[in-house]
């Protein structure tokens, strides 16, 4: 009965828990069901990982409420969503068993079984955007995601956190909103929401303009979710005066759930041959990328703060996953999809050392790190780790990503987008040195707080840092998964 | 709000009617325009009403946070729940038809239950929210209405 | 001419559409983005509402005798989208409280001023 009702599952779970978390007032056992919820979230996803390599086809279907589509609500797991799923649920169970003393030092009390609340929300819409096979199913928990993370970033001390979560709050609805224009008028054309049956119906009204203004408005909807330069400014504020837990869960996952969406859109329901051969988004979004990782690692260089270093950092690497997608052949797909994968363990890493780093001195400006490599030496090694990681130093996951981006440039004849790829990783080794040299090479002034951070921080940064280095060696699993989800989006289409 | 007879008096014979209409609207769902949305706010916007004639302190007197806060969570699992139990009869999450003894009367008594949730949850946020909102800050308007709304 | 009248209510929907948008890049008072954002949504639940009726068509409510029904599915997906926006408004007049008490106004000018300020110290 669990195994055939996993897709339900994955969803309900993690959901049911946020009221249990409200009811059950007292921290620690809003806590503590957070915690379970989190992991049996991350279990349900790796049997689903496991159940769609063996299922017919390469694909499950579960129709919600017995019904079957396209009348009903129907859950669509294939290669790419398990991915996504995989990618989501992990880092949301590291994340949560960091969290505590992470969320006891940076949130007041009477607010922490909102925070955990709220945690689950958002884990729950990021996994119900992926899971999903109906495009208006896509906008509901897009919506249960991104209020959950406003609610987030905003519940911590820092002040300048309510304006950040305010403009996020402006710029992720004003998205949303013309996501559900476009999908408005796909069914005024269709008669239907299910994901497939769009697909199986729009090439025959490829010359209609409301398809075409419905590609449009989608766009640009998801562009703003993903943080896609120019319409990424919501991006660096939200992430670097959130609390720590809530920037490495939101820059692990939501920006790469949206570009998951964008995927989708482009490749199963509107189709290769019209996104690609017709209409060109790749042509369209290739300057954007370019723009986004040279203007994101540029800027990321001046940054006092660290971890609003870290997000512009972000910006870049979205940028790179992009690029991905705009070479338009299965090894460029596979790149992007990817980097997705290699970019949440590394900016997760990241963002959790940068927790660490905020616990034991309460600052994260660059100033403040000196003589840290001496004070704090695991906690920097974690971040020395994901740095490399985000340069692209071979024997680490993101050198792997960057390989396979330059191949599929070289493959499609273009070496000056191979070339600039390894120019803006050089950009990556000037703001990840900076730290390093302050860090490392700066005596400690003589009242600065010493001490390692609490292994029930170390624990989680580590995980993901020791994962960054293996999958870094045996890419069976990352590059395996990643080529068979191209594959099907590119492929299949 | 002492000197306000007329609302105070009009607003106590009011909100039954409110609250019994928002009962209506919950339970006539599937025969015409309502369902638990809709019901909620009604439901809510008696407690709002009451708020504001007689004082945040009073409302929250009549029905205390921790009173909405588990209506908020009750809502939602209950919803979840009549989801759930399908799966136990091994059709697919919340499948209504095995919930009676035919499929037209399983699917009604679902929609029943989650709207019955849907109505819970609907009408603790929207109290709540007001209650959050108004009890903000203003404590300085507090000598004017404070004094003696005895009845 | 029928053609420029008969879809008065897409000119409507894209009236309030560009309304909405302009209000909210336009304005410096945090509470009046707020209400362009409303507006903005506004315009698309009409659209998608207009778009699902059906000329002669009834209530979907099956009466026996009567053959042509509004489509019920556009009235579904824009009650969900409703609430979506209550929830939005909900969460982003919490947020303008909270940045009141915290900063003591509302104007975005002030507030881009007073995080300078705080910036360069």
């Amino acid at each position: 009965m669990i195994l055939s009702n996993l897709p339900a599952l994955q969803i309900v779970l993690p959901l049911l828990s946020a009221p249990a978390c409200v009811i059950a007032r007292r921290t620690p056992a809003a806590y503590a069901i957070a915690f379970v919820a989190s992991w049996v979230a991350f279990v349900i996803s790796c049997l689903l990982l496991w159940q769609v390599e063996h299922a017919a086809g390469g694909v499950i279907s579960y129709h919600l409420g017995g019904w079957a589509p396209p009348w009903g609500i129907e859950y669509r797991i294939d290669s790419v969503n398990a991915y996504v799923l995989l990618i989501v649920a992990a880092i949301g169970a590291v994340v949560i068993s960091y969290a505590g003393p992470s969320v006891a030092s940076e949130i007041p009390e009477p607010k922490r079984y909102l925070f955990y609340t709220c945690y689950m929300l958002c884990l729950t819409g990021l996994l119900g955007v992926t899971i999903t096979g109906d495009a208006f199913n896509v906008f509901v928990f897009l919506e249960i995601s991104s209020l959950s993370s406003y609610i987030l970033i905003s519940v911590g001390k820092d002040r300048r956190a309510l304006t950040a979560s305010y403009r996020y709050l402006i710029f992720g609805t004003i998205g949303a909103t013309f996501y559900l224009i476009g999908i408005g008028l796909l069914y005024q054309v269709t008669g239907t929401l299910n994901m497939a049956d769009l697909a199986s119906r729009i090439p025959a009204l490829t010359g209609s303009r409301t398809v075409h203004v419905a590609f449009a408005f989608i766009a640009v909807g998801l562009a703003m979710k993903a943080a896609l330069f120019p319409l990424h400014i919501w991006l660096p504020n939200a992430y670097a005066y959130a609390p720590s837990v809530v920037s490495a869960f939101l820059a692990s996952t939501a920006t790469k759930v949206s570009i998951y969406v964008l995927l989708r859109v482009y490749l199963t329901i509107f189709g290769p041959a019209f996104s690609i051969g017709s209409m060109g988004i790749n042509y369209l979004l290739m300057p954007f990328a370019i723009a986004a990782m040279f203007v994101g690692s540029a800027v990321a260089i001046f940054q006092p703060d660290i971890k609003r270093m870290l997000a512009y950092s972000s910006i870049a690497q979205i940028g790179y996953m992009i690029l991905g997608f705009s070479i338009a052949t299965s090894l460029g797909v596979t790149a992007g999809i990817l980097h997705l994968f290699n970019h949440a363990l590394m900016k997760g890493a990241l963002f959790l050392a940068m927790g660490c780093v905020f616990y034991r001195t309460g600052a994260v400006s660059i100033g403040s790190m000196e003589g840290l490599g001496r004070r704090m030496p695991w906690t920097m090694a974690a971040f020395v780790g994901g740095g490399l990681g985000i340069i692209g130093v071979p024997l680490t996951c993101g050198f792997i990503s960057k390989w396979y981006l330059v191949s599929a440039a070289i493959e499609r004849g273009w070496w000056w987008m191979a070339a600039l790829v390894l120019l803006s990783s050089l950009l990556a080794i000037i703001y990840v040195w900076r730290v390093v040299e302050v860090a490392y090479f700066r005596p400690a002034p003589a009242d600065a707080p010493s001490g390692e951070a609490p292994l029930l921080m170390l624990i989680p940064t580590w995980v993901l840092v020791v994962a960054n280095v293996y999958f870094g060696l045996d890419t069976r699993l990352s590059v395996g998964v990643a080529a068979r989800a191209a594959k099907a989006l590119m492929g299949g289409g | 709000m002492r000197h306000h007879l007329v609302l105070r008096v009009v607003t106590k014979l009011l909100i039954p009617f409110i609250l019994l209409f928002a009962l209506y609207v919950q339970f006539h769902g599937d025969f015409g325009p309502g369902g638990g949305f809709q019901a909620g706010v009604i439901f809510a916007s008696a407690f709002v009403l009451y708020a504001l004639i007689y004082g945040v302190d009073k409302t929250l007197q009549v029905v205390p946070e921790d009173v909405l806060r588990v209506g908020i969570g009750l809502g939602v699992l209950i919803y979840g729940m009549t989801g759930i139990v399908p799966l136990f009869l091994g059709v697919p999450y919340l499948d209504y038809s095995p919930l009676a003894h035919s499929a037209p009367h399983g699917q009604e008594n679902g929609i029943f239950s989650v709207e019955f949730g849907v109505g819970i949850t609907v009408s603790s946020v929207m109290a709540m929210i007001f209650l959050q909102f108004a009890s903000r800050g203003g404590k300085d308007d507090e000598d004017a209405n404070g004094g003696g709304d005895e009845t | 001419m029928n053609d420029w009248v008969g879809v008065y209510n897409y000119w409507i929907v894209v009236f309030l559409m560009m309304a909405g948008l302009y209000i909210v890049i336009a304005r410096g008072n945090l509470i009046k983005k707020l209400v362009g954002l409303n507006v903005f949504q506004a315009s698309v639940f009409i659209l998608y509402i207009s778009m699902g009726k059906i000329e002669g068509g009834t209530a979907p409510i099956i009466e026996p005798g009567i053959k042509v029904y509004t489509n019920p599915i556009p009235h579904v997906l824009i009650l969900t989208a409703i609430v979506v926006g209550v929830a939005t408004a909900a969460v982003g007049l919490a947020l303008v409280v909270r940045i009141n008490e915290e900063y003591g106004t509302i104007e975005e000018d002030e507030l881009d001023e007073l995080e300078e300020q705080e910036r360069q110290t």
